[in-house]
């Protein structure tokens, strides 16, 4: 799984490497430009011996499908149309269980109060429809020095802090 | 009771500190109301009709003296000197200022409580057992995988932003005190053929506008693994629950639209995705959580025996007193249906007599009920009648429990802006007509009547014995009536009887109902619930509409 890139550590503010000023990135490769692939496009081309790295993941996507093409795959980008919608969540986090190392990016309706929720799930990069305060953005991962449960950035529980 | 350890009391900390800057960022008009709606229902701050109402979170509601005690701090500094408790056994106040809310949640979080997620499509607070740990006929003590499943759900990054609410209730008891069939997720604590402990798993249940009984989608899975099992029915729910109507939105639709196979097909096949990621606690930790939960030091040589020689103290011992497990011990509920009160309804004054009480003689225990009482689930049989003597002096000894009087009731109009009808003095006229009379509630026996003022169903009309349902015809009020729900073990939905009436109708209803169970009840114990099951609704709908 190659995403050690990621920080570990609860509360701490991860570098910016921010090559567009409305985009947050997290990621310490290259970024990676190309056209993206609607799932249904990028399946179709598949079969067709095409040969995208991006792909669009919209909310009613099953995500799974893209699980046999991991390893072509540079970039992930999952659509919230409207930010109430949370589908993307569980998207990112399959990705991210089944070991995908690639960008997955959060674009659309992105609000700096979901970045916290986003980046525990696995989303490293985050395009949203309004720019947001680097300040707020800051603050936002700065916040909760511990978490409760598991998701999929490797922090470790309360549970394990408690019992070593 | 559990106490925060400082991981607890850092991420609260933490919270409060993150929707004061939400908070402070609305008034800035950084951010839109749109956009700080669902900040602010994940922190339990709902705009009502005529300001904000706030619902504080009162976790499986089980509280502490000190904790009571700061209810009515904040009743006091904040509110108009009354909470509300509600049938998801936390508590509410109506009248709060956005202003003052910075204080508020510091003064909450100084005895280890807050608001989060008591509203939002996101796990809400859990509920349980009020008689958890004092129960003769419990397993364990349920609270402890209450409290597991609360620190799961606080923050859960994935299920925060879910197709509607969630609620998940925990029981250890065949006698289910909690309505556990009526939750979106019901667990049933109880053992395999091996003796291993688990629960059994209900799924899909719910009120509202389309009623439902949940489902067993699995009828063991072992307590080291709970949380797992949760976390997959959650992201099936997460993923394929409805978006596209508010009001098909919840699991039940979701659970009722694939069939109870397919949905189980679907949580195991995610289950077994989840399952191998170590994402359930170790067991230490539950060791450490149950620890906190052991039982008080009962004192084996306290006196098994009664002095009934009071007959207001006996009437209210054989209403409202339950058997304790402990010998010497009993377990007391304090009404909050008082005559011509406002059902769940607590005064400061009455919430610091509880909370003295709680720490004199119930080991500093309080618990919340969803039927909108309160409990004293330690009591020396000793310290009983001066307990009551305390309860009296504060007008909280009303000796109702389960009776016709001690009616669920929502808001209704008097405070929600969703709301077609008032439901509060529905409530009220109703138990005018039998307050007073002790004896005749005493033979009408338990009778549970619920009471929504709108389809939503906040007071459980559905789970009724006798359920009321406010509804809005063509501008004017008026009410629908329905018989034969329960939410215990028995879990059945009420039915419509027949036309509905306006207010004056209803009153009088209701009444014919109770004059026709009367005489038509084959023994002194058989409950209406009974005659009406036996009976069916044909003499009950000639009763009425004659």
């Amino acid at each position: 799984m190659d995403n050690q890139d990621q920080q570990a550590v609860a509360g701490a503010v991860p570098p910016a490497l921010d090559d567009a000023p409305a985009r947050l990135r997290y990621r310490s490769d290259a970024p990676f430009e190309s056209p993206i692939a609607p799932l249904a496009d990028f399946l179709a081309a598949n079969g067709s011996g095409g040969n995208f790295a991006a792909v669009r993941i919209d909310p009613g996507d099953d995500v799974r499908a893209l699980l046999p093409h991991l390893g072509r795959l540079k970039l992930v980008e999952i659509a919230f149309p409207k930010f109430r919608d949370g589908r993307g969540y569980s998207s990112a986090r399959i990705l991210r269980e089944a070991g995908f190392g690639g960008e997955i990016r959060a674009a659309g309706d992105v609000l700096v109060d979901q970045l916290g929720f986003m980046r525990r799930v696995g989303f490293d990069s985050f395009a949203p429809d309004a720019p947001l305060d680097p300040v707020v953005v800051a603050a936002t991962f700065a916040r909760f020095p511990y978490v409760y449960m598991k998701a999929a950035d490797g922090l470790a529980p309360v549970w394990a802090l408690r019992h070593g | 009771m559990y106490r925060y350890d400082h991981f607890d009391q850092a991420i609260v900390d933490a919270r409060v500190a993150e929707f004061k800057d939400q908070v402070g960022r609305r008034l800035r008009g950084e951010i839109t109301e749109d956009q700080f709606k669902p900040l602010r229902l994940m922190n339990g701050l709902y705009l009502q009709l005529h300001a904000y109402m706030l619902r504080v979170a009162i976790p499986y509601g089980t509280l502490s003296g000190t904790q009571m005690r700061m209810l009515a701090h904040i009743a006091r500094t904040y509110d108009r000197d009354y909470g509300h408790f509600t049938t998801r056994q936390n508590i509410q106040y109506n009248w709060i200022k956005l202003e003052q809310f910075s204080d508020l949640l510091d003064d909450l979080s100084k005895v280890e409580m807050h608001a989060f997620q008591t509203s939002g499509n996101c796990i809400r607070n859990i509920s349980s057992d009020q008689f958890a740990g004092a129960a003769a006929d419990e397993l364990a003590d349920p609270r402890p995988y209450a409290e597991l499943l609360r620190q799961w759900s606080t923050l859960h990054p994935e299920f925060s932003f879910l197709p509607r609410k969630f609620k998940i209730a925990v029981i250890a008891s065949d006698t289910d005190r909690a309505a556990i069939q009526l939750h979106d997720i019901g667990l049933q604590l109880r053992t395999n053929a091996a003796g291993a402990l688990g629960f059994r798993v209900y799924v899909g249940g719910g009120m509202g506008r389309t009623p439902i009984i949940g489902q067993i989608v699995r009828d063991f899975i072992p307590v080291a693994q709970f949380l797992s099992y949760c976390e997959a029915i959650l992201r099936v729910y997460n993923r394929y629950g409805r978006r596209d109507n508010i009001y098909k939105a919840r699991i039940k639709i979701l659970v009722s639209e694939l069939g109870i196979a397919e949905f189980t097909a679907q949580v195991e096949a995610e289950w077994a995705e989840l399952e191998p990621l170590g994402l359930d606690a170790p067991q230490a930790e539950y060791d450490r959580i149950i620890a906190q939960f052991a039982a008080p030091a009962f004192d084996p040589a306290a006196p098994d025996t009664l002095d009934l020689s009071d007959p207001d103290f006996a009437v209210w011992v054989a209403q409202n007193v339950h058997a304790h497990r402990a010998p010497g011990y009993a377990i007391a509920t304090i009404s909050l249906k008082p005559k011509g009160g406002i059902p769940g309804d607590a005064s400061s004054a009455q919430m610091d007599v509880i909370a003295d009480l709680a720490e004199r003689y119930a080991h500093d225990e309080i618990r919340v009920t969803h039927s909108q009482n309160l409990v004293l689930a330690h009591v020396r049989k000793a310290d009983l009648y001066a307990v009551w003597q305390g309860l009296d002096a504060a007008g909280l000894a009303t000796p109702n429990l389960d009776m016709v009087t001690d009616i669920i009731v929502c808001p209704g109009m008097d405070y929600c802006t969703l709301a077609n009808a008032r439901s509060i003095p529905i409530a009220q006229r109703i138990a005018a007509k039998f307050e007073a009379d002790v004896a005749a509630q005493q033979d009408i026996g338990e009778l549970k009547i619920k009471i929504s003022g709108c389809i939503n169903g906040c007071g459980h009309h559905h789970a009724g014995h006798i359920g009321i349902l406010g509804v809005d015809k063509k501008g004017e009020e008026a009410y629908q009536l329905l018989l034969g729900g329960s939410g215990a073990e028995d879990a059945s939905l009420a039915k419509i009887l027949g036309p509905g009436f306006d207010e004056n109708g209803i009153i009088e209803a209701v009444d014919k109902l109770i004059d026709f169970y009367r005489s038509a009840r084959t023994a002194p114990d058989e409950r209406f619930l009974d005659t009406y099951r036996r009976l069916g609704p044909a003499p009950f709908k000639a009763a009425v509409y004659g």
